[in-house]
C-alpha cells in the first residue's frame, strides 16, 4: 500500500516538474519582455514618423496633414484600429501603407509604383515604417473597430478568408498551418490563432512592431510579405488585393481586442 | 547627422530618473553582411550625461551593446522644468547631444 | 614639468589629490579604465585591466533575465549597496571580449545603472564594481534561446 502511494508520488512529481519547467521557460520569456518593454525603440521611430507627417516633402513640397486615414483629412488619433477600410476617392479598400502611399501620391507627388517597388527597408519604405509606428502609436490601447459596412470590406473580408486557408507553395503550407488553431507554437513561440480573436495585443493588434532580432521595424505588409516568405510561396505584390484582404480577414477577427502598436518582438 | 535620442527625465522625491533611446547601428565590427564582407564598426564609444552643466553620469561602451542602445539611472536632486543633456561619440567621431526637461 | 605631472597622474591614488588641488578638473579625472581593456579575450584579464580581483559580494547584483529570447538586445544592469560606488562594469563573460561597458558614477548618483548588451550564446552575467579602490563582483546566469520564427 505505502510502496504504491510512494510511486504514484513519485510519478505526480515527474509529470509536475516536466510540465512546471514549460511554465518556467514562459515565466522566464514573459519576464524578458517585461523587462524590455519599457523604452522599446520603435518609439525612435514614432519620433521619426511624426516629423515626415508634417514636414514639407516630395516634388509638391507639401506635408501629409491633410492626408485622409478614413476619418477625415488629418484625423490620425484612432485612424489606425478602423483600417483597412473603403475609400470613396479611390474606390477600393485600403490598408494603412497602401492609404500613406496614396496620399504621398496625390498631396506630396511621390510615385506610387517607385514606392511600391522599393524594397523593404529602403528609401520610402523607410518612410512609411515610420509613419506607419506613429499613426499605429497614436490609436495605442484602443479596441480594434474595422468596418464591415461597405460591399467591398465584406467582400475582402471573404477574399481574405479564402487566402488564408488556401494551401500552395514547394510545402504545401497555408497561413492557417500555422495560425489555424490553438495552443500552438514553434520552439518557444507561441502562435495566435488568427482565425478568431486572438485577445489584446496578439496577432494583427501588434504590428507594426519593433523586431530586436533584426533591429528592424515591420509593418503588416513587412509581416505579410515575410510569413509568405516562410510558406515558401513566391514573393507576394506588396500592397495587393491579395494582402488587403489578408489584413481585412485578421483585422476584422480582432475587432474589440486592444492595440498594443507599436509592439516589441523577438 | 544622427537621428535624435529620445530622452525621458522623471522627478520623484528628489531623485531625478533618466531613461535614454538612442537611435544608432551599434556595429561592432565583427558582424559580416550577406556577401560575407565584414561590416565596419560603427559604435558609440563614449557618453555623457549632465544635469545643470554637472556630470551625473559616464559611459564607456563597446560594439556589444546593442543597437538602438537604451540607458536608464537616477540621479539625487533636480527639479522639474530642468535640463539634463546626454552626449554620445562613437568611434567614428560622429556625435550627437540632445535634451529633455525634467517632468 | 609637464612630464611629471603626466607620471603623477598616472597613479590612480594621486589623482583624488590632484582634483583637490584644483590641478586636474573633476572632468579629466572622471577616466575610468582604458579603452584596451574592452578588447581583452578573457574575463579574468578583463577584470585584471578594470583594476586587480574582485571580490564577490551580496551588495551587487546583476540585473538580467533567466532566458532572452534573443541574444541581440538582452536587458543587462548592476546595482551596488556598497557605499563610495564610483564605478560600474558590465561583463559578458562568453562574448568574443568579455568587457561590454563601463560607467563612471560620480556622487549623487546612484550606483545602479540599465542598458542592453548582445550575448552570442548562454553565458554568465557579471557585475564589477568599483569602491574606495576595491573591486567588488556579483555573477548572474542568463539563457539565450532561439526563439522560433519572426513574431
Amino acid at each position: 500500500m505505502k510502496t504504491r502511494l510512494v510511486i504514484s508520488a513519485v510519478l505526480m512529481a515527474a509529470a509536475t516538474t516536466g510540465a512546471q519547467a514549460q511554465d518556467a521557460a514562459a515565466a522566464g520569456i514573459a519576464k524578458f519582455r517585461e523587462m524590455l518593454a519599457d523604452g522599446n525603440p520603435a518609439e525612435l521611430f514614432e519620433m521619426k514618423g511624426e516629423e515626415l507627417w508634417k514636414q514639407k516633402r516630395g516634388p509638391k513640397n507639401a506635408s501629409l496633414e491633410q492626408c485622409d486615414l478614413g476619418l477625415g483629412p488629418g484625423v490620425v488619433q484612432g485612424a489606425f484600429v478602423q483600417l483597412p477600410r473603403y475609400f470613396a476617392d479611390t474606390k477600393r479598400v485600403q490598408d494603412l501603407e497602401t492609404r500613406l502611399v496614396t496620399c504621398m501620391e496625390t498631396l506630396q507627388g511621390f510615385n506610387a509604383e517607385e514606392i511600391a517597388r522599393t524594397p523593404f527597408l529602403k528609401g520610402e519604405k523607410e518612410t512609411l515604417a515610420a509613419l506607419a509606428t506613429w499613426i499605429g502609436g497614436l490609436s495605442k490601447d484602443m479596441r480594434f473597430a474595422v468596418p464591415q459596412k461597405h460591399e467591398a470590406e465584406k467582400t475582402m473580408y471573404e477574399v481574405g478568408k479564402r487566402l488564408f486557408f488556401a494551401r500552395g507553395g514547394s510545402h504545401d503550407f497555408s497561413c492557417a498551418s500555422c495560425h489555424g488553431a490553438d495552443n500552438t507554437r514553434i520552439r518557444l513561440q507561441d502562435l495566435p490563432n488568427l482565425t478568431k480573436n486572438p485577445g489584446d495585443g496578439v496577432g494583427f493588434a501588434a504590428w507594426p512592431a519593433y523586431r530586436i532580432s533584426n533591429s528592424q521595424m515591420w509593418t503588416m505588409q513587412h509581416r505579410l510579405n515575410d510569413c509568405y516568405r516562410q510558406q515558401r510561396f513566391p514573393e507576394p505584390k506588396w500592397g495587393s488585393d491579395a494582402t488587403i484582404a489578408l489584413s481585412v480577414y485578421m483585422g476584422v477577427n480582432a475587432n474589440g481586442a486592444a492595440s498594443i502598436v507599436p509592439a516589441l518582438k523577438r | 547627422m544622427a537621428d535624435p535620442m529620445r530622452i525621458r527625465a522623471n522627478n520623484k522625491d528628489g531623485v531625478t530618473e533618466v531613461r535614454v533611446l538612442m537611435s544608432h547601428p551599434m556595429e561592432s565590427g565583427v558582424r559580416k553582411d550577406a556577401s560575407g564582407a565584414l561590416v565596419p564598426a560603427k559604435y558609440i564609444t563614449d557618453l555623457d550625461a549632465t544635469h545643470n552643466g554637472k556630470t551625473v553620469l559616464k559611459a564607456m561602451f563597446s560594439g556589444a551593446v546593442s543597437q538602438n542602445p537604451f540607458l536608464s539611472f537616477k540621479f539625487k536632486g533636480g527639479a522639474k522644468g530642468e535640463k539634463v543633456a546626454v552626449k554620445w561619440v562613437d568611434n567614428k567621431g560622429e556625435s550627437r547631444t540632445d535634451e529633455a526637461t525634467i517632468a | 614639468m609637464n612630464n611629471t605631472r603626466r607620471t603623477v597622474i598616472k597613479t590612480t591614488s594621486a589623482l583624488g589629490t590632484l582634483v583637490a588641488l584644483g590641478l586636474v578638473t573633476q572632468q579629466q579625472a572622471m577616466a575610468a579604465v582604458d579603452r584596451a581593456a574592452f578588447d581583452v579575450k578573457s574575463i579574468a584579464d578583463a577584470i585584471k585591466a578594470i583594476g586587480g580581483t574582485a571580490a564577490n559580494s551580496d551588495q551587487v547584483s546583476v540585473v538580467s533575465p533567466d532566458i532572452a529570447e534573443n541574444g541581440a538586445v538582452v536587458p543587462v544592469g548592476a546595482t551596488s549597496n556598497i557605499p563610495n560606488t564610483t564605478e560600474i562594469y558590465l561583463l559578458v563573460e562568453k562574448n568574443p571580449t568579455p568587457l561590454a561597458a563601463g560607467f563612471i558614477v560620480p556622487a549623487g548618483t546612484e550606483a545602479s545603472v540599465q542598458t542592453r548588451l548582445k550575448m552570442g550564446q548562454s553565458t554568465n552575467v557579471v557585475a564589477v564594481v568599483k569602491a574606495d579602490g576595491k573591486l567588488f563582483s556579483a555573477t548572474k546566469e542568463t539563457k539565450v534561446t532561439l526563439g522560433g520564427c519572426g513574431g
